[in-house]
């Protein structure tokens, strides 16, 4: 089921990216409508017109963004506010993220492209990685996962008879289920 | 001499080992995230839904009050359903002997209190429910009557006080989830001396073990009368229990005594405490706070006078003040369906609206204070409400619960507001986490999270979601199709060329016009409808793969429509009317009912066909129907589902 905007940008992704380009109200329509569950729905009428910090990044990459971790924090700084009160203002988020958008900055990595990493990580070509590899790799290389990003990941990923994660498997699944 | 190549060598492998680690985590971390917008999605839903439905509830009392205008119209043509209605409820509630007469038999093999109560009780019941025994009826009664004796002595609000050596456990709706009880006992150990707890309101309802639930609690609290505190939540009333399912629990589970049961709560709910403060600095209470709450008012207060939220207080005028003897001698007088009895017995409105801002309201971003529109009672209050009326009775906290949270508990307003939900898993498996909080003073709150499940170990992330998210959307749908016919017209109405097709734009407008859910359209709009290639929305296939049951063929399908939209409000009514709690009323109740309902609700449905509807209904053919089983028979039907029947919580 296809949820977000994504990388092979069916037609209406297009014609809102095309009137984007015109000015039309379109993109930034789409943009609050997606902001608004994750920003505490008011129903009072007035939509919240600010987002949690720690939010942002969820946002960012629930709209089909996948910056790193690095480019995220420089991407916070840039609509954060001068004194850091832990909040972004809408009004200060839009214009920036419609850019993001529109110049399709920090695509998503396509499903040959992770398959290829898993790949590296797995020199010999046994088709899985061992458990104890994939923390290590996760939790001490690249940008770190916490904790429970760890577990969270084996939970889905992991075997639990061989104790592995076989990777080619893992990735169909995912994939099947974001649509 | 091969150092600096296979150093070289080295660096190159491991840049590349980063690399690869860094794309699988920027690829996880974006699928996470939005599996977790998922989840809120399908929250926002079951949000939405909920607080409409309690809305609804609210305009119940609009429609009661509306009865209770035009009772002389109806005393004219149905004096029976006016006894029925207005009957002044003149039974002694705390006439003991009644359960005393009730006989335990040798056969009873489930949990035997002993009184007065000790811990082994707690745990006893506790052993029992875990086998899904029933507690009788007997044990019941005593334990609720004691219960009341004892929360009579008990002020509006409780105060105490705490120290580093001993922290206070607050937990927040429970809702009938007795898993999620289960779990914090569990994890946090039973209450004591040294344990003390809070359950800040909503023991009942929804969830299917509201009455174990109850037991459990107000034995801790016979065993713990000053460490086991309980403030009342809006569900802890009886009309809100007759919608959501606590009055259907009790009356199922206990055929012989339940109306008793029922009776004897009723009283209870209105002399649970308001709230609990916490060394003078946390104030605990269910919903919030408005502008002008008043807790020196709060404090003096007659509690036990609130029977229930759609129970206002009656203006005292000429026209209403008015009492009428029936044939039978009996005085009826227009107060409200059970009778209030005199003035005295009645709060001053203003005083109610202390009380139902206290159980009601729900704390938001933006400054001021605002209508509750979205549950229809209380308010809506903004930070500088809580700063304000905090500063004011020099306190440092609210502790509320009242709205689930994805996480368990949130904290808002600088740090001021904690919300604390402790039913996990609440709208659905998966849907959230429960958490309950230790305070003790000098310490900053400590937050528990949990989580029940069946399974040894919770499904993945991405499992869960679909569960919950098909739930939301299967909810979602049935609100729509109970609202088809008004979908369509609009619908139609913004399809000059009758193309079947609408913009996104217009769609959505339309849907959150005529559902009244704030919702994020757009983005459930694949979840809905079929989209065109050129973007535009074909109306008409979200009622392609769903109807609603049709149970007898030759009525039309609006009013088969208006029933099911209207069945909640309909099954209170039914038991209102239905005194003797007998599950059928007559023929000539059903109709009345219905007149009434139609020109309050303003539905136009054909009155020929309601009768035809009836008659089929009316299996036995004594003039009278089971309206659970009419109710019943109005569900919706998923096309391309595994299960036939939705989930339709009649009440």
């Amino acid at each position: 089921m296809v949820f977000f905007l994504r990388d092979s940008e069916p037609p209406i992704l297009q014609g809102r990216l095309a009137a984007g380009l015109q000015g039309s109200r379109t993109p930034r329509h789409s943009l609050a409508t997606a902001l608004s569950p994750a920003t505490a729905p008011q129903q009072d009428g007035g939509r919240q017109r600010q987002g949690r910090r720690r939010e942002i990044g969820t946002i960012i990459r629930s709209l089909g963004c996948c910056p790193s971790e690095g480019e995220l924090h420089d991407l916070i700084a840039e609509v954060e506010e001068e004194e850091p009160t832990g909040y972004i203002r809408f009004e200060k988020f839009l214009p920036v993220m419609t850019e993001v958008l529109l110049e399709r900055r920090y695509r998503p990595i396509p499903e040959d492209t992770l398959h290829r990493a898993f790949e590296v990580l797995d020199p010999a070509k046994r088709g899985f990685l061992s458990k104890e590899e994939l923390i290590k790799y996760m939790t001490e290389e690249g940008e770190p996962f916490s904790q429970e990003e760890m577990e969270e990941m084996l939970s889905a990923a992991i075997d639990p008879e061989s104790n592995s994660i076989h990777y080619k498997d893992y990735i169909t699944m995912m994939v099947i289920d974001e649509n | 001499m091969g150092c600096g190549t296979s150093s070289s060598m080295k660096d190159k492998k491991s840049e590349k080992a980063l690399k690869a680690a860094l794309v699988i985590q920027n690829w996880y971390r974006g699928h996470s995230a939005q599996l977790k917008t998922r989840q809120r999605y399908a929250l926002t839903i079951f949000q939405s839904i909920e607080y409409a439905d309690e809305q609804g509830q609210l305009e119940l009392s609009n429609f009661f009050s509306f009865m209770l205008e035009n009772y002389t119209r109806v005393l004219e043509e149905d004096p029976e359903l006016v006894t029925h209605l207005f009957d002044s409820n003149i039974q002694d509630k705390d006439r003991q002997d009644y359960w005393v007469s009730i006989d335990v038999p040798d056969s009873y093999c489930g949990p035997r209190l002993q009184f007065p109560l000790t811990f082994t009780d707690i745990d006893l019941l506790i052993e029992a429910f875990k086998q899904q025994q029933i507690l009788h009826a007997y044990y019941v009664l005593e334990v609720l009557f004691e219960t009341k004796k004892l929360l009579q002595q008990m002020p509006n609000f409780t105060h105490i006080k705490t120290s580093p050596s001993k922290e206070i456990t607050i937990c927040g709706d429970l809702h009938g989830k007795l898993d999620d009880l289960f779990l914090i006992y569990y994890k946090n150990g039973l209450p004591s001396v040294s344990n003390p707890y809070v359950f800040n309101g909503d023991f009942v309802d929804r969830g299917k073990n509201s009455m174990e639930i109850l037991m459990i609690l107000f034995v801790s609290f016979l065993v713990y009368p000053n460490d086991l505190h309980l403030n009342r939540g809006n569900h802890e009333d009886f009309m809100m229990n007759m919608r959501y399912g606590f009055t259907n629990e009790v009356l199922h589970k206990y055929k012989l005594h339940g109306k008793k049961i029922l009776q004897v709560l009723e009283d209870i709910y209105t002399w649970l405490p308001i709230g609990t403060i916490i060394d003078n600095e946390i104030l605990v209470i269910h919903g919030g706070i408005s502008e002008s709450t008043d807790l020196n008012l709060l404090h003096h207060i007659e509690r036990n006078k609130l029977k229930s939220v759609l129970m206002p207080p009656i203006p005292i005028d000429g026209d209403h003040a008015t009492e009428k003897g029936n044939k039978v001698g009996t005085t009826i007088t227009a107060r409200g369906i059970r009778t209030n009895g005199s003035l005295s017995e009645q709060l001053t409105k203003h005083e109610w609206e202390q009380v139902i801002d206290i159980l009601w309201s729900d704390p938001r971003g933006k400054r001021g204070c605002y209508p509750n529109t979205g549950r229809g009672g209380g308010c809506y209050f903004g930070p500088d409400i809580t700063s304000k009326i905090l500063n004011k009775y020099q306190l440092k906290m609210l502790i509320r619960s009242h709205e689930c949270k994805p996480e368990g508990y949130e904290i808002c307003h600088d740090g001021k507001v904690i919300t604390v939900f402790s039913a996990s898993n609440y709208y659905e498996e998966g849907s959230n986490r429960g958490a309950y909080i230790r305070v003790s003073s000098g310490s900053p709150p400590r937050f528990f999270q949990y989580q029940v499940t069946r399974a040894t170990c919770l499904r993945p992330l991405y499992q869960r979601m679909n569960a919950v998210e098909s739930r939301a959307i299967r909810m979602l749908k049935e609100r729509m199709i109970s609202q088809k016919t008004d979908l369509i017209r609009v619908f139609q109405l913004q399809d000059s060329s009758k193309s079947g097709k609408l913009s996104v734009g217009q769609w959505a407008f339309s849907m959150e016009n005529i559902l009244g859910l704030n919702l994020p359209w757009r983005s459930l709009s694949s979840h809905l409808v079929t989209t065109d290639k050129d973007g535009n929305i074909d109306y008409m296939s979200s009622f392609q793969d769903i109807h609603i049951q049709k149970p007898v063929k030759e009525v039309q399908s609006t009013l088969i429509e208006t029933v099911y939209r209207y069945r909640s409000d309909l099954q209170i009514i039914f038991n209102v009317i239905d005194s003797n709690h007998s599950g059928l009323i007559s023929m000539e109740e059903f109709r009345s009912i219905w007149k009434l309902f139609k020109s309050h609700y303003r539905v136009c449905v054909d009155d020929s066909q309601l009768d035809e509807l009836a008659e089929r209904m009316d299996l036995n053919k004594d003039g009278s129907i089971d309206f659970n089983e009419f109710l019943k028979a109005f569900y919706v039907v998923h096309k391309f589902d595994k299960l036939s029947k939705s989930d339709t919580k009649v009440a």
